[in-house]
């Protein structure tokens, strides 16, 4: 049995496992800390910042701090919820996110997260980019227009012999998240479908596989995002 | 294999052992693939050797060497498009690389890159049609006390002017090559040893211990192997040297994290990705100190337990890599590297040295291993600190060149000796690199605790508007603070100090070219350094050419505040041009936005028509009252 840690989360004493990322714990104790780059069970990176609280005053993304005992945590002050909803705006206004056209609406993350945060009108201005659709792969389209670039695809989708078929391309921002034209060729059923479901948002979608789900039957088209893991203690 | 005879030999065709034959490049390829044991963790060095061998990476390349490392091309692609001097088309048979810096600037950049444009026909950005010459821009490359300056071929060129530009371009028309192009006689010191043959000068103008002329190779280790490793870190400790690079971590703390890291491989890397405009110190410490530097890297190694040291060489500095090289075999010799050091059984240390490819973001120590592991710049998560897991998996210590080499001093002289040197908090000296407005640039060795007005007096800079202090992430201060003093607990710097003379547009001159710095220097990995450097930048445009309101100014200062969010150094900073400059320069802001106006979209109607206009050969009102 892992050792077992005590830490605050917002003035509420919580228990947790040595190891336990800040996130898992947290949610482990009720708490929902918002993440849009991490995934469960997969090493985390950091990406989107939106995780970020105060672990004894500092500012740590939750999703890749490992607790240690005696953590004092900070969630939901109004500098951090402010912050994290900054980030959202952000992203928003960085790439075209159109959710009426969009087919992973009511699905996508990011929607969920901006109906969270009760966004309305983004304190950023459009940046309305010109951005590209990849349509030429057998199995896959990714459309650059909604892609957020938190490398989830890039840490999760590998072939068979362990090769990134989807990897970043360029910095700055210019970068892009591009797919080996290659691997995308022989990629599997299976890791296809990984790929359009572990995308936070649309920007990869399964080919002859739109509006499968119909609008009103989607993972947040009745529950905002989160409420999982706040629902048991309350 | 391309335009190759088809075989109709059948019996050839059915066996499937027969490999098609390598063309040229493969060939080439294959040789660097051997060289480095075709090890994927080497993929920079791979890629820089083609880089060098072609011109450019070509997709060829990168097909063949996605199939023999195993790697997907998108992932290597990955990493060539990431670094600024990797390129995937040619870049000509002649390239400059001309410095884009704010300093480059202020010493009149732009009327060089005009006679460059004019001459070579093409723009910057380009290669002219018969491929022979190739007109880039470049941030600082490490020349602030003599620019304008540009690398061509790796060669560099200081205090262009414009006539000196049009005789380049007519030299390599003329077909000479780099060499022959020098017209001035080489530079001070090592710049004219015959490793180095470069017009590149050292100015150094104030010596402490180390620049001190007194060293002799082995002073440090002949010290140590009488030590035991934990009596190195103790020493290190007690001097309370704290890293030069800028960040300030105490370095025997560091060391002394990494040699209890329960990893018995452990590695030491010098940072000498030097990339903060306007610092140029560890180049001349390259240039000048090797031995001295390597030396501070043996005995790191030997406290931390490493056996292997990598120096971390920025490209620009790669004209040092001859200098360097022959540095090394000279104390291989000397036995002071190498196997059973001075005679120890058991002290086995080596170094490397592990190029760059362009990345300021590499400085940053966690994204100097990801790139010296071969992938790109990504500054990684912590923890894990590189002390703990770091190059390949291992303890790390990574420390920057002024560091190591003050490291030989203190165990020369004691860390009691070191701690007397300096403040209380801020002990020893620190190695300046002072440029643009005052008359003597150069290098500076002095103590910790020297005020910025005392460094204007010693270089010789009156009539200051600001000074910028530890570059473009640092502050840029203003004469009200002159007073203030240079160490960790006041002002903290990595040794680079731009002093800004009264005449200049700091605003648009300089704060400007520090934000499009940033934004072209962002991994692009955290959404806010990613996005919002580019939102105040276009802010900062909007009140520059005057269409700035208050709310403009209120909004910076605002979301200034959302930068903290990002994981590095470079993005915890990159808002700080104009941060700073807003706390200290307000006035600069207040009277360039419109006071009797609330709101301003920033929109230009002429601007937004100009184009369409131009092509339609009309004119329009909006555009005669501009």
């Amino acid at each position: 049995m892992n050792q077992i840690l005590k830490f605050k989360l917002d003035g509420v004493e919580c228990m947790g496992y040595k190891d336990q990322y800040i996130t898992n714990a947290a949610a482990e104790n009720g708490f929902y800390i918002p993440t849009l780059c991490n995934i469960p069970g997969v090493k985390p990176r950091g990406a989107c910042r939106i995780c970020n609280v105060r672990v004894n005053g500092k500012l740590m993304t939750a999703c890749t701090t490992p607790l240690a005992n005696g953590m004092v945590i900070e969630c939901q002050t109004e500098e951090l919820k402010d912050l994290r909803k900054a980030i959202i705006e952000l992203m928003l206004t960085e790439g075209n996110h159109f959710c009426p056209s969009c087919e992973k609406s009511g699905n996508c993350e990011l929607q969920a997260l901006a109906y969270r945060f009760n966004i309305t009108v983004p304190r950023f201005k459009y940046q309305f980019p010109e951005r590209d659709i990849e349509a030429s792969h057998p199995k896959l389209i990714k459309d650059h227009n909604r892609c957020i670039l938190c490398k989830r695809c890039i840490r999760v989708i590998k072939d068979e012999q362990g090769r990134n078929i989807f990897a970043f391309g360029k910095r700055g921002n210019r970068i892009t998240i591009n797919i080996d034209t290659e691997l995308a060729n022989d990629i599997s059923d299976e890791n296809a479908r990984m790929a359009y479901e572990i995308c936070p948002v649309g920007a990869i979608l399964l080919r002859e596989n739109a509006f499968r789900e119909p609008i009103g039957k989607r993972k947040f088209d009745h529950v905002p995002i989160g409420i999982e893991m706040e629902r048991f203690h309350k | 294999m391309r335009n190759a005879p088809i075989i109709q030999d059948s019996a050839m065709i059915e066996s499937p052992e027969i490999m098609p034959a390598k063309s040229k490049l493969q060939h080439e390829v294959s040789t660097i693939l051997e060289h480095y044991q075709h090890d994927k963790t080497r993929l920079m060095d791979i890629l820089i050797d083609i880089q060098d061998e072609n011109g450019y990476i070509p997709a060829e390349a990168i097909d063949y060497l996605s199939h023999e490392l195993n790697i997907s091309t998108v992932d290597i692609r990955q990493t060539v498009s990431f670094y600024h001097f990797f390129s995937e088309t040619p870049r000509g048979k002649y390239t400059i690389y001309l410095n884009d810096s704010a300093v480059a600037n202020m010493n009149g950049r732009k009327a060089v890159s005009k006679t460059f444009e004019k001459e070579a026909g093409i723009s910057f950005g380009s290669v002219t049609e018969d491929g022979l010459i190739g007109l880039f821009n470049t941030s600082c490359i490490g020349m602030n006390d003599q620019e304008p300056a540009a690398l061509i071929n790796g060669a560099v060129f200081t205090r262009l002017t414009p006539f000196r530009a049009s005789e380049i371009i007519r030299d390599i028309r003329a077909g000479k090559q780099v060499e022959e192009m020098f017209v001035a006689s080489y530079g001070d010191g090592n710049n004219s040893s015959e490793f180095i043959k470069a017009v590149v000068n050292n100015h150094i103008m104030k010596r402490g211990p180390v620049l001190s002329d007194q060293f002799k190779p082995g002073e440090g280790i002949k010290e140590i192997v009488k030590m035991s490793p934990e009596d190195v870190i103790k020493e290190v400790k007690i001097s309370n040297i704290r890293g030069r690079g800028g960040a300030g971590f105490p370095t025997g703390l560091k060391w002394e994290f990494c040699r209890n890291a329960a990893d018995q491989t452990r590695y030491i890397f010098c940072n000498a990705d030097e990339g903060e405009p306007g610092t140029f110190k560890d180049r001349v410490i390259l240039t000048e100190k090797p031995f001295m530097l390597f030396e501070g890297m043996v005995i790191a190694g030997y406290a931390i337990g490493a056996k292997e040291g990598i120096l971390y060489l920025r490209y620009e500095y790669k004209y040092l890599k001859k200098h360097l090289e022959n540095a090394l075999q000279k104390i291989r010799k000397l036995k002071l590297l190498g196997k059973n050091i001075l005679g120890k059984k058991g002290f086995n240390f080596d170094i490397r040295i592990q190029f760059g490819a362009g990345a300021y973001v590499c400085g940053e120590e966690s994204a100097l291993i990801e790139s010296a592991e071969g992938k790109r710049g990504e500054p990684r998560d912590r923890p894990p600190f590189p002390v703990e897991k770091g190059y390949l998996e291992k303890p790390t210590v990574v420390n920057n060149v002024e560091t190591l080499c003050s490291i030989v001093k203190i165990i020369k002289n004691g860390g009691e000796w070191y701690k007397n040197l300096g403040t209380k908090e801020s002990t020893g000296t620190k190695v300046l690199s002072i440029s643009c407005d005052c008359r003597y640039p150069g290098i500076y060795e002095v103590e910790w605790g020297f005020s910025v007005n005392d460094i204007l007096d010693m270089v010789g800079g009156d009539d200051v508007q600001a000074v910028q202090v530890g570059g473009p992430s640092g502050s840029c201060i203003a004469p009200n603070e002159f007073n203030r003093t240079l160490c960790y607990t006041d002002l903290a710097t990595g040794g680079s100090l731009i002093i800004i003379g009264n005449h200049r547009d700091l605003l648009k001159g300089i704060i400007l070219n520090f934000m499009d710095f940033f934004i072209d220097e962002s991994c692009g990995s955290c959404t806010p350094c990613r996005i919002l450097t580019v939102l105040l930048r276009d802010k900062l445009k909007k009140i520059i050419e005057g269409r700035g309101v208050m709310q403009d100014l209120e909004d910076m200062e605002d979301w200034g505040k959302i930068m903290k969010a990002n994981r590095c150094g470079l993005g915890l900073t990159a808002a700080n041009p104009i941060l700073t400059t807003l706390k200290n320069f307000k006035n600069l802001y207040l009277n360039k936005i419109q006071i009797n106006k609330d709101y301003d979209t920033g929109f230009r109607l002429d601007e937004a028509l100009r184009e369409g206009m131009k092509a339609s050969n009309r004119k329009v009102s909006v555009l005669e009252n501009k």
